[in-house]
């Protein structure tokens, strides 16, 4: 609402005369995860105040481990994403590598380390190939990804012929990541560290480093980057590799969530690692987001399913609020974005 | 009133004589499938001065400079950098060899802050550790050097380099641009219509960042559509039109009539 007065100030030559919304829309757009840490702790407090068993350390704690896997994806889409491309195939490409773990783990009595090794080839090898498809075929990134996401759920569950592989049937390494120890008397597990790992160390790349500003220049604008020396396919494809890496990461966490792995269990989880980004404040047009608010995002994702089933409530009603949640989301970053001239 | 017309052999006299040309070409020829963009030019730049580039629309202006600085390979042609051929597959080749480009689509990445803009594909690392093998970048140093180069080009208006470009009006962000295709270093200067999309006072800042090159001893080539500009900052004027080199001229030797109709095709050169 602005309104303009006929008596002209002198000095409102030199006053910013953006209207308190559109200052606030600035503000919102230089620090992309304001918006989710906003919600993050809003969300909190509502749902702490509609159950007391909410902000138990127990129940914080489950939250945490209930989004170590999602969170982890979610990484990985954040990269993609930054790109301005997208990846439906991350929940495809973790369970295809975490049955290549633990097959490689319970049935040849290879080290365990051999396991993650191999894990860890699969994951780096789906991400060059989505990699391949969008660089060299120039696919768009919906299309290739939707492509290899049926592919690598089929591959799966030939490889595996269906079967989940139990967590006792494996080496104690093999599911690690789903031991949990106290840290200031709440229980954190081992997958909830790695997962902040993963953030932390693509925080720094992101910010600090030379590759860091190319992924978010080829997600800016490709053609400019190109002009500015920067070698778009090359960047792109480093990308994709990382995303395969963190992947195979999201596998090993799952393997130690679920207690198993199982080809059925997480193929789905694309389209949460997407709200997760999404809702972080990370624009699904490329080169505008940080890392920190797709991890909000991730646990904004689970504080409202644990508070909904806390209050109660149905499971299609957790689904319906992460569906509002992610239409929300796209509006405010529509909005955002219009800060550009 | 006299004419160069061939630039290779005649050399401009208006400027320096016998010299031999910082940048060369002879002979381009460039086609878009059936389209000719560029049917055989030849251009000369020489050391220490502005060579305007005019021409009408599609008369192969932004191709000419394309060619010239790698974003585009000529089908046909050579160009000299110093005398030596060189092959640019790349602009990066170009860049490498100390030609930088302001496109005439500005080549800025709007969500980057004008520091990361100014370096970027040309990041500086930490020393030590740090920097060779975590390869994390020197922000701090990259920002001192991005305010000491915009003041020494006296953009004075550019003093926050953590500010995103996207904040920034046409003007700085041509002036970010510039600043960028100045400040290392480099050999040769192009750019393409600088101030087709700016006010007067901003086109004022920019030319006068033209004249900052070149009192630099930094030779500039510079597309504008605009007379009064050309005729204000060249020293030469190349006439770019149909695909050729229609003739190349001097601000002294002709008149801004006059060289527009050798643009238009109403006068022979
Ligand atoms: N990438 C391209 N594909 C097809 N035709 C092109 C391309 N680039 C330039 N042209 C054509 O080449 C001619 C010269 O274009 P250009 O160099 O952009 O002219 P100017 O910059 O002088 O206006 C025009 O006819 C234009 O349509
Ligand atoms: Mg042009």
């Amino acid at each position: 609402m602005t309104t303009t007065t006929a008596t002209a100030d002198p000095a409102a030559e030199f006053l910013d005369r953006r209207s308190p919304l559109e200052r606030a829309r600035g503000v919102l757009h230089r620090y992309p995860a304001l918006s989710p840490a906003i919600v993050l702790v809003l969300s909190v407090i509502v749902f702490g105040q509609l159950n007391d068993r909410f902000l138990a350390l127990s129940n914080l704690s489950l939250i945490t481990q209930q989004v170590a896997v999602v969170g982890t994806l979610a990484a990985a889409q954040t990269l993609i994403i930054l790109t301005a491309g997208i990846d439906l195939s991350v929940g495809a490409v973790m369970v295809l590598a975490s049955m290549v773990m633990a097959q490689v783990a319970s049935g040849s009595g290879a080290p365990p380390v051999l396991a993650l090794a191999f894990g860890l080839l699969v994951g780096m090898a789906c991400g060059a190939l989505n990699g391949f498809l969008v660089t060299r075929l120039k696919l768009p990134p919906f299309i290739a990804t939707l492509g290899t996401f049926n592919v690598f759920t089929a591959v799966a569950l030939l490889y595996s012929r269906g079967a989940t592989v139990r967590g006792g049937d494996m080496p104690a390494v093999m599911t690690w990541t789903g031991t949990t120890f106290p840290v200031f008397g709440v229980r954190v597990s081992t997958g909830v560290l790695l997962m902040l790992g993963a953030y932390l160390v693509l925080a720094v790349a992101l910010s600090r480093t030379a590759w860091g500003k190319h992924v978010y220049a080829v997600g800016d604008d490709k053609d400019a980057a190109r002009l500015s020396g920067i070698s778009v396919n090359r960047v792109l494809l480093s990308v994709y590799l990382s995303a395969g890496v963190i992947l195979a990461l999201a596998a090993w966490i799952q393997i130690g969530r679920a207690n198993a792995a199982s080809p059925n269990v997480g193929v789905d989880m694309n389209l949460d690692s997407i709200t997760a980004v999404v809702i972080g404040g990370t624009s699904l047009f490329g080169g505008r987001g940080v890392i920190w608010g797709t991890l909000l995002g991730a646990l904004i994702v689970g504080v409202f399913r644990n508070g909904l089933s806390l209050a109660g409530l149905d499971v299609l009603y957790q689904t319906l609020a992460v569906g509002v949640l992610v239409i929300v989301a796209v509006s405010l970053d529509q909005w955002i974005r219009k800060v550009r001239k | 009133m006299t004419t160069i017309d061939d630039t290779s052999t005649a050399g401009p006299s208006a400027v320096v004589p016998h010299a031999t040309p910082v940048l060369q070409a002879r002979g381009l020829v460039k086609t878009f499938g059936r389209v000719v963009g560029l049917d055989g030019v030849d251009l000369a730049l020489y050391p220490g001065e502005v060579l305007a580039i005019i021409g009408d629309n599609g008369a192969g202006k932004s191709t000419l400079v394309k060619c010239l600085t790698g974003a585009e390979v000529p089908d046909q042609g050579e160009i000299l950098l110093d005398g030596e051929k060189v092959h640019f597959k790349r602009p990066q080749d170009a860049r490498a060899a100390g030609i930088e480009t302001v496109y005439q689509t500005l080549a800025v990445s709007p969500s980057l802050d004008i520091a990361s803009n100014l370096f970027l594909g040309r990041e500086v690392r930490r020393p030590g550790f740090l920097g060779k093998v975590l390869r994390l970048t020197d922000q701090a140093g990259m920002r001192e050097s991005a305010r000491r180069e915009l003041r020494e080009l006296g953009i004075s208006t550019l003093q926050d380099v953590t500010v995103p470009v996207e904040n920034l009006s046409g003007g700085q962000r041509q002036a970010v641009a510039v600043a960028r295709a100045a400040a290392f270093g480099s050999k040769v200067v192009v750019l393409d219509e600088p101030t087709a999309a700016l006010g007067v006072r901003e086109s004022g800042q920019v030319l006068e960042l033209v004249r900052t090159l070149r009192d630099r001893g930094i030779p500039v080539i510079i597309i504008s559509h605009n007379m009064p500009h050309v005729f204000e900052i060249a020293d030469r004027i190349h006439v770019q039109r149909l695909g050729r080199c229609a003739a190349t001229i001097t601000p002294q030797s002709h008149s801004m009539t006059e060289a527009v109709a050798i643009m238009t095709g109403a006068a022979q050169a």
